[in-house]
Formats: structure tokens, C-alpha cells, sequence
């Protein structure tokens, strides 16, 4: 199944099965979906409920909480990440302290997914990684889909979830083709851990994994055998599952596609030094995106990102520096 | 005009005053902190709306205790808020600004300006689509008015015909800044008027407000979209308690004072005859009352407990997901 279909399936049997669920954004209904996610849910569910907004991403949030207020179960679709700022009143100042500021009286019931990360040649305002910009704010669940599976799953879970979630999603990884199985009984917030290995932890997440995946074909011919963890939810995260690994494993290298000054990796890395520094034999290796806007020249672009190359090289690097 | 509308306006605006008067006394003596923004001069729209916009669901800024007391929350449950303790309708958590009750579908309470009327607009599509005829009041000052969300939300209400209304309470100054330095329009139908029906009245006349919102409520009733009323009104205080109130005149404060909407209404209906000032004391008996018990519930009401800063950031479904 390709991964656009994991999250048209989610929608579409949230849909099917409970009336008050809504999609609303940008070319969702007759368009057809930006990135062909909500493709034929307006032909299935009519315009009503596949609302096609104006480019006005406050309101289409806005809006989204309002319909929650109202009983509504709304998906607000953000064309890319780099467009949710126009948001950020809204996703910040309203729906993740609304029920608090209300002593507990409002429920805000919202999904608000969007697409983010490098992509091919879009440029600085198209390619953007802000996770950790939503991943510091109380009241709001940050989750990141790299795998169909999860994607449907998690997106299931997030729909009928009474608090407002921040669905993250790559653009690079829509017209992927994925293995999927539906999971009972699904927690989004447990991170996953993709391959067991015993030298070293590595914490990665979104379209990153693949990257990651690569890289540990080449490690493991230079006979490192590495473990290789998707994080899943960045707000909360899942630190039981990282300390269990690092506990065995005794290094952790961190890898992102975001910018590293105040990326997720700094966050992750300042809960190991809470609960794991003990159990670490060398510094927590952190390859992230460079803190330089995205180009557009492809040649460019990459050099900004982490690539299955640059992974390999500064872990093999990290190694021979700290002797382990 | 009837006596049972009378009653009911007066009572309630007089309520909203005194209960203002009453937290200004206990902001100075410390029982109270934070931002507190009074309403005194403008319960007429508080009023007026509410008792005319009597179903439906109600958005709000944050100068919205009469508005409130007006909804139907009971004046003890707001002055506990104020006081921040455990009885509070937020639970303390809120203030002032961020009072809400969901049975009353009274939401906020929002203290970022214009920043309610995108979840009016939404709450508006949703009533729309649940065939729910009463729709969905937004009131808003003239500072929202020049906010992008202003005319994000006029464009798309009307666009959908939603079942919404917009009511601009014009009090002039966005805090200390005049409507004239920084808008092209003092008149803020100006801004709504190729997008649906406008109407004004007069924000220091209850009776005015009232009628309007009835008028402009059946268009909104009749599905025919949305509508845009502006009242014109004065605050008589600061924009809140730190305002020394430097961008304004004695002069204009007295032009307004004289059309104060709870002497003139009361005036009013001694003049044609229809009560005596007695009927006026006895409610004013009965807010005294009102008022002091809402004091006294919140003076004697306790402090919430520390674990309560940790309550309310999830629901106990999320929470037990979590942990």
C-alpha cells in the first residue's frame, strides 16, 4: 500500500463510521488533495464534509477549532509545514489551552496533519522541519508518521482522540510504496523499534528512517551491529523505550532532518542526560539538518541534510574519536 | 418597552456594574491580579445581546464578565474566578479573561484580539451543518476589527452564508489607540458591508441593542448567512486597571457619561410612567445582595491545590495513553 493510501484509508473509514469527522484545507475536496491524501473522499462524503477553505491557514485551523467546540471531529490539512505558521495563533493560543484555561471544560477534539521536511527542490519556504516549534508546546500531542502502518493507525487514534494533535507527515514518503497491517488496541506514543542491534542506539524519525536504514547496511559491513529506533511521537516521548536500548547498547546517535540548533534532537538528547548518562560510554552523536535555510540547487539541498553517506562517515568518525 | 424587559435590563446591567465596581475594589486591595478589564460604561451590549441572542453559542474576547453575568453564569462562580480559587468557573486557572461554560455554550473568555472569530466561523459551519437554526454570536472591539482574522472570517462567513453574528462593540480605542489613527473607517460596518447586511444601534441604549439583535437575529434564523451589527459604546474605566488613560479627554468622557445606559433606561421608564423609583431600589437591594454574596463565596472559597497546575492539559483518555 502506498503511504498516502494508509492515511486515505485512516480518513476515509473515520468517515465512514462517525459523521461528525470533517476534512478541511486547501484543495482537499474537488482538487483532489495536494498531495493526493484525501483523493475521492469528496465524491464519497460530499462538499460539506470535505471542505475546500481558502488559502487562509488561521482559519482553516481557526475554523477547525470552532467545529470541535461544536461537536464536529475536524482534520485540518496544512499544504506543508512552512504554511502552519500562519497558524501558530491558533494551533498555540487556542487549541492546546483551551481546555486547560477552562478548567477542563472545553474539549478540543482536532487533528491538524501536515507535510514538512525536504522534499526535491522546493527551497527555503517549502522545506522546512519545525517539529520541535510544536513538540515544546503543553497541551498539544506531536506525532510523526514515516511508515504506513503508522500512519494509519496513529491517524485513526488521533481522529477519535479528545485533545488536539499535530499529525506530521513527509512529503517525500506519499507516493512510497509500504508494507501495512492495522493494529489493535494501537498506542501511538510508543516509539518503535525498527531493527535490534546491540553496539549502538540509534533515535531517528519521518522520512529520516529510510536514510537511517541505508546507512546501517554500511555499518553493519564495518561489523557494527546498531538498533535502530523511530521515535513516533515527539510530544511525549517515548523515553522508556530510548533507556531501555541505551541501557544495552551504551551509545546513542541521533539523527534529523531539522535544523540543529533547538532541533528535536536537543530535546531528546537533554532527557538522556536525565535518565541515561550513567549507562553512556561516549557523548550522544547528534546528525541533524545544517542551520542554514534550504537551498534550492539540488546539489545544495542535500549538503544541508543528513544522507545514508553522511551517516555512515560521522558515525564511523564519532567512533574513532571517542574509542568505542 | 414592558416592565418585565425593564426588570430584566436593568437588573442585570446594574448586576454587571456593581459586580465590576466591587472587583475594581478588591483589585486595589490585592484580592484580585493580573489583567482585569472593566465594562462599566458598556453594559448596554452586554445586555442587550444576550437577551436578545438568548440561544445559540456565544464567542467572546476578554472584557466579558457582564457578558457573562448576562449569559446566565452566576456572578460568585466569575468572582471566584477573579480570585483565583478552586471554586472558580475555570477552576482559577482562567482569570478574568478566560471565563467559559459550555452548558451556557459560552465559549471564552479569549484574550488574543480577534483571535475568537476563526472558532466563531467554524462553530458557525458546524451549527450549519447539525441544522441547528440559532447559530452563532461573535462580539469583538474595534481593535479585532483590524486584525487579519477579522477579514479572514468576514470573507469566509459570508462566502458559506454561516449562520453567524458579528458584533463590533466600537468603544473607540484599541487600549490608547484611537479608531481614526489606524483604520480608514471609524464607521466599522464599513469594513462588512459588501459582504453581508449591516445594521447599527446604539451601544449606551439596552433597549436599541436589544431591538437590532432581534431584527438582525432572522436573517441569521431564515439561513440567509451572516450578519454585521456596530454599536457605538464608551468604557468608562482604563483599558485595564494599569491605564493611566493619557490618550483621552475629560470632555468626551462627560459626552458619554450623560448617555449612560442604566440612569437613561431608568429614567426612561420613570418618565413614561411605567415604575417608580422605588422599583428601582428594591433592585437595587437585591444586586447588593447578589454582589456580596458573590464576594463573600469567593473571599472564603480555598486556594486550589498545587496538583490542580497539572490537571486539564489532557483529557484522562490521552493521559492514560501516556503514561
Amino acid at each position: 500500500m502506498l503511504y498516502r493510501e494508509a492515511l486515505n484509508k485512516a480518513i476515509d473509514e473515520c468517515m465512514e463510521n462517525d459523521e461528525s469527522v470533517v476534512i478541511l484545507g486547501e484543495d482537499v475536496g474537488r482538487y483532489g488533495g495536494s498531495y493526493r491524501v484525501t483523493e475521492g473522499l469528496i465524491s464519497k462524503y460530499g462538499e460539506k464534509r470535505v471542505i475546500d477553505t481558502p488559502i487562509a491557514e488561521l482559519s482553516i485551523v481557526g475554523n477547525a477549532i470552532g467545529m470541535a467546540i461544536a461537536g464536529l471531529r475536524p482534520i485540518a490539512e496544512i499544504m506543508t509545514v512552512n504554511f502552519s505558521l500562519l497558524a501558530m495563533d491558533q494551533i498555540i493560543n487556542h487549541a492546546s489551552k483551551l481546555r486547560y484555561m477552562s478548567g477542563g471544560k472545553m474539549t478540543i477534539p482536532l487533528v491538524v496533519r501536515m507535510p514538512g521536511g525536504v522534499s526535491r527542490q522546493l527551497a527555503a519556504q517549502h522545506s522546512e522541519s519545525y517539529e520541535t516549534l510544536y513538540a515544546s508546546i503543553p497541551g498539544l500531542i506531536v506525532l510523526t508518521a514515516s511508515n504506513a502502518t503508522y500512519a494509519y493507525n496513529a491517524l485513526k487514534w488521533a481522529i477519535k482522540s479528545n485533545d488536539p494533535v499535530i499529525f506530521l507527515e513527509h512529503e517525500l514518503l506519499y507516493p512510497m510504496e509500504m508494507d501495512f497491517k492495522e493494529v489493535k488496541d494501537f498506542n501511538p506514543f510508543r516509539a518503535e523499534i525498527v531493527k535490534e542491534g546491540k553496539d549502538l542506539t540509534i533515535l531517528t524519525y519521518l522520512k529520516m528512517r529510510y536514510d537511517v536504514i541505508e546507512a546501517e547496511k554500511e555499518l553493519k559491513k564495518a561489523g557494527i551491529d546498531a538498533e535502530i529506533i523511530d521515535l513516533n511521537s515527539l510530544r511525549p516521548l517515548d523515553i522508556d523505550t530510548i533507556a531501555k536500548s541505551i541501557k544495552k547498547t551504551k551509545k546513542c546517535v541521533i539523527v534529523e532532518e531539522d535544523h540543529k540548533t533547538g532541533g528535536m534532537g536537543a530535546e531528546v538528547v537533554s532527557q538522556i542526560m536525565e535518565n541515561c548518562f550513567y549507562d553512556l560510554d561516549a557523548p550522544v552523536l547528534r546528525i541533524a539538518g545544517e542551520d542554514v535555510p534550504i537551498p534550492y540547487n539540488r546539489k545544495l539541498e542535500l549538503s544541508t541534510i543528513p544522507t545514508p553517506d553522511k551517516i555512515v562517515s560521522k558515525i564511523l568518525d564519532w567512533k574513532a574519536k571517542n574509542g568505542i | 418597552m414592558n416592565r418585565a424587559r425593564i426588570e430584566k435590563f436593568y437588573y442585570l446591567m446594574k448586576l454587571g456594574r456593581e459586580f465590576e465596581l466591587k472587583a475594581k475594589e478588591h483589585y486595589m486591595l490585592g484580592d484580585i491580579a493580573g489583567f482585569l478589564h472593566l465594562d462599566i460604561g458598556q453594559e448596554a451590549v452586554s445586555v442587550g445581546t444576550m437577551q436578545a441572542f438568548d440561544k445559540g453559542d456565544v464567542f467572546t474576547h476578554y472584557r466579558e464578565h457582564v457578558l457573562a453575568i448576562a449569559r446566565g453564569m452566576e456572578p460568585k462562580k466569575i468572582m471566584a474566578e477573579l480570585f483565583g480559587k478552586k471554586t472558580g468557573i475555570s477552576k482559577g486557572k482562567g482569570g478574568s479573561m478566560h471565563l467559559f461554560e459550555p452548558r451556557l455554550n459560552f465559549y471564552g473568555g479569549d484574550a488574543i484580539v480577534a483571535g475568537h472569530l476563526p472558532m466563531a466561523v467554524g462553530c458557525a459551519y458546524a451549527r450549519k451543518l447539525q441544522n441547528e437554526k440559532a447559530g452563532v454570536f461573535a462580539i469583538f472591539g474595534d481593535g479585532a476589527s483590524n486584525a487579519g482574522a477579522f477579514f479572514e472570517s468576514i470573507n469566509i462567513a459570508s462566502a458559506w452564508k454561516l449562520p453567524l453574528m458579528f458584533f463590533a462593540e466600537n468603544n473607540y480605542y484599541a487600549i490608547g489607540t484611537h479608531i481614526s489613527w489606524v483604520s480608514p473607517f471609524v464607521d466599522l460596518k464599513e469594513k462588512a458591508r459588501n459582504y453581508m447586511p449591516t445594521f447599527t444601534c446604539d451601544g449606551m441604549d439596552v433597549c436599541d441593542v436589544y431591538n437590532t439583535v432581534i431584527k438582525a437575529k432572522e436573517i441569521i434564523e431564515n439561513g440567509l448567512g451572516p450578519v454585521f451589527i456596530e454599536a457605538k459604546t464608551y468604557r468608562y474605566e482604563g483599558h485595564s486597571m494599569s491605564d493611566a488613560g493619557k490618550y483621552r479627554s475629560e470632555e468626551e468622557m462627560e459626552i458619554f457619561k450623560r448617555k449612560d445606559p442604566i440612569e437613561n433606561l431608568k429614567k426612561k421608564a420613570i418618565k413614561l410612567g411605567l415604575v417608580d423609583e422605588e422599583y428601582f431600589n428594591a433592585l437595587d437591594a437585591k444586586v447588593e445582595q447578589v454582589i456580596n454574596e458573590a464576594v463573600e463565596f469567593a473571599a472564603n472559597s480555598p486556594e486550589p491545590e498545587i496538583e490542580e497546575a497539572f490537571e486539564d492539559v489532557f483529557c484522562k483518555e490521552c493521559e492514560n495513553a501516556i503514561s
